[in-house]
């Protein structure tokens, strides 16, 4: 790393470029206004640092390095342009992808070196290949879940953490021993292997509701799997990428851990679907008011304050052109409309922002739940389109819910609180909800995208 | 190779705690573009590969590399086209501005 020529310089020069740039594109997202900047300087960055890596004296042969770069070009492009209501799956085959490409940089790297590896080598190789694979293999079972290929509900069985556990302790020593013994190649495949079986178990437990964690989580994975490819090429522009992306991960679990009130562990290990059945067995005779889409029109209508709060249901059901129109139909009538955003409503962090944004929503009436919170009270009607374990009070209430502790929107402090829904069937948590059997709550059955349609032609009707 | 190792770890550890810093700021409206973005941040680790394949020190090397640089190349370039999707939707209610 310390070759005197001038084009050697010159890509270091590239390389420190552009991890300023990096870190500068992560500064820009703070905020809309900044954030489209803050990708141009990541896109910049990137070109500096691939082109001249390019420059690199140690480079013979370019054939394969084009056709792979054009290969790459011909997958990405698609992959950036799939719909919106796809974006989390695409998040977690891109942390697929990434992954692979570091378990196999690492693999390349061991064979290249092996047997004679210093231990500091084999040490963040070993990282490298575990977290690399384990993340790979687990974030195409998280895509599939998503994509629906695979089955969402979690499949838990006795003695599953346990086997798990095991297997990765069992890579871990394979992995310290290698560090001390390098000349043992044979060993090699064994921690690239056992996480890739690991990944797979890791995730079939995990239920849809809990995705949002999952795929923070991978994301770190995967960026600390390739900081750890950094230290393996001694690069510091590697180091610091993958260290950023880490930390990025880090906080998003953190983040959505504490929006359901549960630990890393448990979201892992805890088998959510599992916990819930005992909640679910007390079966609610209590009635509910139901309301035409006629009468919901009316209420809305008459309101002056409106809060939306919208849950993964709405991006089943493709709702939320309709729920714009029905922003247009009230916004226009005076209604004031904003929207209460849940951290973990949708399939990953910020989703409903996302499709909100898409349809054309002002992102100034996206509130997150500590924003809204103190809004409820003075609010005429919480509209709850496709959400539930969210807006469940018990999480508040009731020591004994599944869901206790959880912070909740709280809807039901709102004056009117109505809510579309297909049935009376449970959400994924399998919890019931009290608010739906409160006097003040008025149930809209059907499906989401129709029903709003309906309540904004009623107001369309009303205004003529 | 001693002195090189302490300054990665220093060099990780600064970086980790500017991404900390960084990311507590950026707002929760975004943070589907923010994992999309940091993602193709990520593919970073395409230069890795590059080099491994150009060295052509391997059989082995240059098959793995190849299909390294094209899964880091695809997250690239959908990394950065999707996020650009994305925040191109999200606009104020305010005044628009040119």
């Amino acid at each position: 790393m310390t070759a005197g020529t001038g084009t050697e310089q010159l890509i270091e020069v590239a390389y420190l470029v552009a991890t300023a740039l990096f870190i500068l594109s992560l500064k820009w997202m703070s905020s809309p206004a900044t954030a489209r900047r803050g990708v141009r300087a990541g896109e910049l960055g990137m070109l500096l640092a691939v082109g001249g890596t390019l420059l690199h004296h140690g480079i013979v042969d370019y054939k394969w390095i084009a056709v792979a770069l054009v290969l790459g070009v011909i997958i990405g492009v698609p992959l950036g342009r799939v719909q919106m209501t796809a974006v989390p799956q695409r998040t977690a085959l891109s942390h697929a992808f990434g992954a692979l490409c570091v378990t196999l940089v690492g693999t390349a790297e061991f064979y290249l070196r092996a047997p004679d590896v210093s231990r500091f080598m084999m040490a963040v190789l070993s990282a490298e290949v575990i977290l690399g694979s384990l993340t790979f293999t687990g974030s195409l079972m998280a895509a599939g879940k998503l994509q629906e290929v695979l089955p969402q509900r979690p499949i838990t069985y006795k003695g599953q953490n346990v086997v798990n556990l095991a297997l990765l302790a069992v890579a871990i020593g394979v992995a310290v021993y290698l560090v001390f013994r390098p000349e043992h190649t044979r060993l090699f495949p064994a921690i690239v292997g056992i996480p890739l079986v690991f990944g797979v178990l890791m995730i079939i437990p995990i239920g849809g509701a809990d995705m949002p964690t999952v795929i923070s989580l991978l994301n770190s994975y995967a960026g600390l799997s390739a900081a750890a490819m950094g230290f393996v090429l001694d690069s510091k522009l590697l180091i610091i990428a993958g260290a950023l992306d880490g930390a990025s991960g880090f906080i998003l679990s953190v983040n959505m851990s504490k929006a359901m009130n549960r630990s890393f562990s448990n979201v892992l290990f805890g088998a959510f679907g599992q916990e819930q059945a005992a909640g679910a067995s007390a079966p609610q005779a209590r009635s509910v008011r139901s309301a035409t889409p006629e009468e919901a029109a009316t209420i809305l209508a008459a309101a002056n304050k409106v809060v939306i709060v919208p849950g993964y249901g709405m991006a089943v059901a493709q709702a939320q052109h309709k729920v714009r129109e029905l922003y247009d139909a009230l916004t226009r009538r005076g209604v004031d409309v904003k929207f209460g955003i849940h951290p973990v409503a949708g399939r990953m962090p910020g989703h409903m922002n996302v499709l909100l944004a898409e349809a054309d929503i002002p992102y100034d009436k996206l509130l997150d739940m500590d924003e809204i919170n103190g809004d409820f009270p003075q609010t005429d009607v919480a509209l709850v389109i496709g959400a539930n374990d969210v807006t469940n009070p018990s999480a508040r209430n009731d020591a004994a819910s599944p869901i206790y502790g959880m912070p909740i929107l709280d809807v039901d402090r709102a004056r009117t609180v109505m809510v579309i829904k297909r049935s009376m069937a449970a959400g994924f948590a399998g919890i019931d909800n009290p608010v739906y059997y409160l006097d003040k709550t008025l149930m809209l059955f059907g499906d989401a995208r129709s029903f709003v349609g309906a309540i904004v032609r009623e107001l369309a009707g009303g205004q003529g | 190779m001693k002195l090189d190792l302490l300054t990665s770890l220093y060099v990780f550890m600064l970086a980790a705690f500017i991404g900390f810093e960084v990311i507590r700021r950026v707002s929760p409206l975004l943070h589907t573009p923010l994992m999309s973005l940091t993602n193709a941040l990520d593919a970073i680790a395409v230069i890795g590969a590059i080099i491994l394949v150009g060295e052509r020190k391997s059989a082995l090397s240059t098959v793995l590399g190849t299909i390294a640089i094209v899964a880091a190349t695809s997250n690239l370039v959908g990394g950065f086209v999707i996020t650009d999707r994305m925040l191109k939707m999200f606009r104020s209610s305010g005044p628009k501005k040119p």
